[in-house]
């Protein structure tokens, strides 16, 4: 419900009210992170935002430049930390490309499939954190923990690390899947499509919620191109744009699976996109499972044990769970990279977070935040 | 036994007065950190959790290593905080919650004292709630402690009307009970009436209302919007700390029980129903204790499942639909008691009225039914290719 700017010059000529800031974190439950906005709010309602990032700033690019392509692997992960091999794969593809390196076919499948499930802990993580902002006192992030916990133990038994797993290398992962992958696989999604009922039940069926998230701040299709959203916030709108079926990179082209798209792009539509998008992701792991090689390399063997590249420029996109997560690599010789640019999914899509606040209630703010589902490793690389 | 009758041991009044009111502070005491501790243990199952485990058997004394955290804790008051007003709205919302407790019967003629206006007293005490709301928030110095502190005001002093409309429902009907064509005010008495059937049954409507009201006047969810944790981070009492801070969380575990205990008196028989008044003291008490903390089950229970509402649709959900409802209810009650119609007529009545305002808030809250959406995940999108 938008109540600015009409009735606040009204209300200006009779009452001569001043507006206040408040100041939304950096510590704050709202800002899932170190993020911070100042609003201006008259009352309740918020007439201006001002967001400050860079809190968790490690200086991504900048190490990047200075390790050797292999090394760099650990820094990539913890940018969009709520799913590693996401970015892992990104970075990994800049590379390959750069260097002309193949991948083994079974690898491709390993790192789609683990992918898609970092896809999914990402995604619950947000019904999750988002349950909380509309202020179902943790109910609902103890559902999105359940699960999460699944694949993260399942990742644990694959890399041996369960949030930053470094398991994908440039040229294939870092090793084979576990003895009895298929059977835990096939009982995490179970599991998974089990807590997207949970949700269902708990958040999509519950009147408060729908009634708090329908019809806020929508957005339409050429505001969002305008802006440059991607990712849910894009389909959210009703545009089908995903990177995955746009331009398919690794092996999505050989795999069957629907791009869920909203109609108003309100907060609502941003959610259900999301509970559609972890179901489509257990149909792709599926998949997957069945198109797999049975065995096979999952390394390239020919690469030396330094990875050097000579000349090249590449930028790659990739469908990350928060958007279009591209690479920009830059080599001129030698094992260091010249130059890797993040162009990351949260920090663009955050930049369209104050044409979405201004003119709602404060409370109402911090759902729309929440429903940019933002990480600020991402934004803050 | 606290009869209300004789002094106890026979002492002069006064120190009567004193002894009745240390021992309901200390039963207060007591039943509040154990409701801290049954709070986290009943919302921990909802949530799948274990709750606390390791203080005392099944955590049973984690209560009582809280309270001695938070006396030991520092007691910090912000440079720019208005000294006064902030050290003591933690004792101004304290108070008013206690001085409730003094009026209510917990078994019969089993209390502090008996007031004859003892419906009254309780929702006037109540409103000075308030006060120390108002005080922790605008004297904290915190811009999150006063939004808390002014959405509190208003959103408590909105559902003040239909909780009274709903009590001044049962003094109606008490009225009619009673015989006098009067009616009491009384507690005790109106839980004696309560001995055959309790009001609930004759108006389900009101006590809806009622239980409504009573969660946004406690800050539970669906309205804990004064101390909306994911958005002012708890609202007036975000800048306490340490013993002051939990006065705040005393006082309101203490309304809690307190609305709790009242309600099942007003409503649900409170010591008279089923047992009536010649039971054994113990199981009225414990009667009144099963009624309330069930009471309190249903708010966790409540709090665990529902996210909150927004300010402006609490507000109209008051004005616009509980002020309505609470008032043909008693207009309701007018009609059939001043015409001595039966008394099943008003639960009929009654009942429909309820039936009427939880499809109002189905009604109201979603424009489609949410029940269509539920599943829609699966059909959602574009086809493959």
């Amino acid at each position: 419900m938008t109540v600015w700017p009409e009735e606040r010059t009204a209300s200006i000529d009779s009452f001569n009210t001043v507006d206040m800031t408040i100041n939304v974190g950096p510590q704050h439950p709202a800002t899932h992170g170190v993020f911070r906005m100042v609003l201006t709010v008259d009352g309740e309602v918020v007439v201006d935002c001002e967001p400050y990032i860079g809190y968790l700033h490690r200086g991504l690019e900048k190490l990047t430049e200075n390790h050797d392509y292999r090394q760099s692997m650990g820094w990539w992960d913890r940018t969009d930390y709520l799913a590693g091999i996401c970015c892992e794969q990104a970075y990994c593809m800049a590379v390959e490309k750069l260097g002309n390196i193949e991948v083994p076919e079974r690898a491709e499948y390993i790192r789609v499939m683990m992918a898609e499930l970092s896809r999914i802990l990402s995604h619950f993580m947000f019904f999750g954190a988002f349950g909380a902002d509309v202020g179902s006192f943790g109910t609902s992030f103890i559902y999105a923990w359940r699960e999460r916990e699944r694949i993260y133990d399942f990742f644990e038994e694959v890399a041996g690390d369960r949030m930053f797993p470094t398991y994908l290398r440039p040229g294939g992962v870092q090793m084979d899947l576990p003895d009895g992958w298929e059977k835990r696989v096939n009982e995490i999604l179970g599991h998974i499509e089990q807590g997207l009922e949970d949700f269902d039940g708990l958040l999509t069926g519950n009147e408060i919620f729908v009634e708090r998230c329908r019809g806020l701040s929508p957005v339409s299709k050429e505001q969002a191109i305008d802006w440059g959203l991607s990712g849910p916030m894009i389909r959210a709108t009703g545009l089908a744009h995903d990177i995955r079926r746009a331009e398919p990179y690794s092996v999505y082209d050989r795999l069957q699976f629907n791009i869920p798209t909203g109609k108003n792009g309100d907060v609502f539509d941003r959610y259900m996109v999301r509970m559609a998008e972890a179901y489509q992701s257990t149909k792709i792991v599926r998949q997957c499972m069945e198109q797999m090689p049975n065995s096979g390399l999952v390394l390239n063997p020919d690469l030396p044990k330094t990875l050097r590249i000579d000349e090249g420029e590449c930028y790659v996109r990739t469908e990350g769970t928060k958007g279009e997560y591209g690479v920009y690599g830059l080599a001129r010789g030698g094992n260091k990279p010249y130059r890797m640019k993040l162009r990351s999914p949260s920090f663009c899509n955050l930049s369209a977070l104050k044409q979405m606040v201004v003119g709602h209630y404060v409370a109402d703010a911090v759902i729309i935040l929440g429903s940019l589902d933002i990480v600020l490793g991402e934004v803050d690389k | 036994m606290m009869l209300f009758a004789d002094p106890l041991f026979g002492l002069p009044s006064w120190t009567d007065a004193i002894i009745r009111v240390v021992l309901v502070v200390l039963a207060m005491t007591i039943v509040v950190m154990y409701l801290t501790y049954g709070e986290r243990k009943v919302v921990a199952r909802f949530q799948q959790r274990l709750g606390p485990t390791e203080t005392g058997p099944g955590g049973l004394i984690q209560a009582f290593a809280d309270a001695f955290k938070l006396v030991l804790k520092e007691d910090i008051r912000p440079t720019n905080a208005d000294r006064w007003v902030f050290e003591l709205a933690p004792y101004a919302t304290f108070v008013p919650v206690f001085m409730v407790l003094l009026a209510l019967p917990f078994a019969h003629d089993w209390g502090v004292r008996d007031l004859g206006l003892g419906l009254f007293y309780v929702f006037a005490i109540l409103g000075l709630n308030i006060v120390g709301i108002m005080m922790a928030g605008l004297g904290s110095g915190n811009k999150y402690a006063l939004l808390g502190g002014i959405r509190a005001a208003a959103q408590m002093i909105s559902y003040e009307i239909p909780l009274v409309i709903s009590l001044l429902c049962v003094a109606m009907i008490t009225s009619a009970d009673t015989g006098n064509e009067i009616g009491t005010l009384n507690l005790n008495v109106i839980a004696a009436l309560q001995e055959d059937r309790p009001y609930v049954l004759l108006q389900p409507l009101a006590f809806l209302i009622f239980f409504t009201a009573m969660l946004s006047e406690l800050h539970r969810a669906p309205f804990d919007i004064p101390v909306a944790e994911s958005e002012i981070v708890g609202g007036y009492f975000v800048e306490y700390s340490g013993i002051r801070w939990s006065m705040f969380q005393l006082s309101e575990y203490a309304s809690m029980w307190g609305f709790s205990v009242f309600g099942s008196v007003v409503f649900l028989g409170g010591w008279a129903f089923p047992f009536g008044a010649d039971a054994h003291w113990s199981v009225q008490l414990a009667t009144t204790m099963v009624k309330s903390l069930s009471f309190i089950v249903l708010i966790f229970w409540v709090r665990t499942t529902v996210p909150r509402l927004r300010i402006d649709q609490l507000m109209s959900f008051c004005w616009k639909v509980l002020l309505p409802m609470s008032i043909v209810q008693m207009l309701m009650n007018g009609v059939i008691l001043a015409y001595d119609w039966p008394q099943e007529l008003l639960t009929l009545t009654s009942g429909a009225g309820a039936a009427l305002l939880v499809a109002i808030i189905i009604k109201r809250a979603v424009r489609r039914p949410s029940k269509d959406l539920v599943g829609t995940y699966k059909t959602l999108g574009a086809p493959a290719q």
